[in-house]
């Protein structure tokens, strides 16, 4: 396969995925709404988790996203230093993402800051937005796209504490967020939390953090104990679907964490909706690919 | 007019003073009839524009709300995807617009504030809310769209007055009492969240 049919053929994988995960949500989000959906007995939880079930249904069979704020793309990419297309992958992510507009179709949600105009592509001045990971003596790549919808941003924070302030202070942080704008973000959550040294890094990991799949833990104990006590402590507030009440409030809590200045404590909170439109995929040298989050999925069948 | 079919209560437009009077805050509703896009513009051309709404929302339903549209031809459309906006943008403009325009259903998402309360109690008219993400759901209980007005907006501002059945499921989130689902929810989150934090609280002390 020549370099120009290699870009053609990973353009129309990432533009189909792309149009995909608009449509049909990963596996582990649909197991987790439909294990909290059966633990919830309010009347008001359960029409509402009967109304998404219906809207997943409907948005396969009719073929349309199934939320109309189909958001801002991000691409979180970790890419082996030999993969033959690396030095094309940020203008073929791009393409993709105009194709997908078309195609899918996706809402239109590039505004060109200061100047104050929507593109009507999705592309603009950095966005898709593209986070880089590259590896040595790999020729493999890995992509997650990732639909950052506006109301599920809104809540998006980070701060820089004082040690002093301590874990503790961390707890106060993400709970306050949650009970503020978590409410109105579109319940129940994925939360990701980024600890580290100063706001861009903790606000990138507490992004990069939604990227895991449900279930995983952090690999240090301590941040995996403070995950499990933040999910318990803030289902108790029983935000429940939509925020309208109910006995569970998030799918998970996510941390991700990086070392810190001695005088600082990084701390960022992100949080994804129900409707968490994020995909994972991996392609080998020859763009044979292997999708993780969806099964059934066959890209060339794709529209 | 009030009904209640298959167990489901049912709203069909026009809708009176007397319909809303046994609908509480929590109470989950359907709406049949005239229902209306209506966002941040119209209601600020309304309020402070002081120019009059082009479509007649007296005894209908308004929806904040920016559709995904598809144009059939001979100014005939199709909703493909809608579903509900923050409502509390509009809490500025809304108590006046329910005033002038005698509009008893505002539809959208999360809560609305005083201003909206004392609409809701002094002229008779509900705050509901579309479970949001949920715009396949929603398009598909769009019957037809009857017309299109403020076109000047541009796609998702523009009053697009809607025909639907069954429109639902609509959660009641302020009644004509002016009781607020959401901000009687806020005290009891936050009494919980306290706790909560007290309590992990003494479980992280990892700085010895």
């Amino acid at each position: 396969m020549g370099k120009q049919e290699q870009v053609e053929k990973l353009t129309r994988y990432m533009a189909d995925f792309t149009s995909y995960i608009s449509k049909v949500l990963p596996d582990d989000i649909t197991a987790k709404l439909e294990e909290l959906a059966a633990k919830e007995d309010g009347p008001l939880s359960k029409v509402i988790y009967d109304t998404m079930k219906r809207n997943q249904r409907l948005a396969r069979e009719l073929n349309r996203p199934s939320c109309q704020d189909t958001g801002v793309l991000q691409f979180w990419v970790t890419c082996g230093a030999e993969f033959p297309l690396l030095g094309e992958l940020g203008g073929i992510l791009r393409e993709a993402v105009v194709r997908a507009t078309m195609e899918a179709p996706l809402r239109h949600n590039s505004v060109e800051t200061f100047d104050e105009y929507n593109t009507g592509k999705n592309v603009g001045r950095d966005t898709p937005t593209i986070f880089w990971d590259i590896v040595p003596d790999s020729d493999r790549c890995e992509i997650y796209p990732y639909m950052a919808g506006g109301g599920c941003s809104l809540p998006g924070k980070a701060m820089v504490l004082m040690p002093g302030a301590g874990y503790e202070g961390i707890v106060r942080f993400v709970m306050d967020v949650m009970t503020s704008y978590g409410l109105n973000a579109c319940p129940p959550l994925l939360v990701g939390v980024g600890v580290a040294t100063s706001v861009e890094t903790a606000a990138l990991l507490s992004k990069k953090a939604l990227m895991r799949p449900l279930g995983t833990h952090n690999e240090n104990e301590r941040a995996a104990s403070m995950e499990k006590l933040l999910e318990d402590g803030i289902n108790a507030i029983g935000l429940g679907p939509q925020g309208m009440g109910g006995k569970y409030s998030v799918m998970g809590v996510h941390i991700e964490n990086a070392a810190r200045h001695p005088s600082t404590i990084g701390v960022a909170v992100n949080v994804g909706c129900w409707s968490h439109r994020r995909g994972h995929i991996i392609f080998d040298r020859d763009l044979n690919y292997t999708i993780t989050t969806h099964s059934e999925v066959t890209l060339s069948c794709l529209k | 007019m009030l009904e209640i079919k298959d167990g489901k209560k049912i709203l069909t437009t026009p809708v009176s003073a007397e319909d809303l009077k046994g609908i509480r805050m929590g109470d989950i509703i359907y709406l049949n009839g005239s229902m209306t896009t209506c966002r941040d513009v119209a209601h600020r051309r309304l309020v402070e524009g002081g120019r009059s709404l082009p479509v007649d929302v007296r005894d209908a339903a308004i929806f904040h709300a920016g559709p995904i549209i598809r144009p059939l031809g001979d100014d005939r459309f199709e909703m493909v995807s809608v579903g509900p906006t923050t409502s509390m943008r509009m809490e500025k403009f809304e108590k006046e617009f329910v005033e002038q325009t005698g509009v008893r259903v505002i539809i959208g998402k999360g809560g609305m504030g005083p201003g909206t309360e004392y609409a809701c109690s002094h002229y008779k008219a509900i705050h509901c809310v579309f479970p949001a993400g949920n715009a396949v759901v929603a398009a598909t209980e769009v019957e037809e769209i009857v017309d299109a007005q403020w076109r000047d907006l541009g796609m998702p501002e523009t009053l697009w007055h809607c025909r639907v059945k069954e429109f639902g499921p609509l959660i009641v989130s302020i009644d004509t009492e002016g009781r607020n689902l959401f901000e009687e929810n806020k005290i009891v989150f936050n009494e919980r969240k306290e706790k909560a934090v007290e309590e992990i609280c003494r479980q992280v002390g990892f700085i010895k």
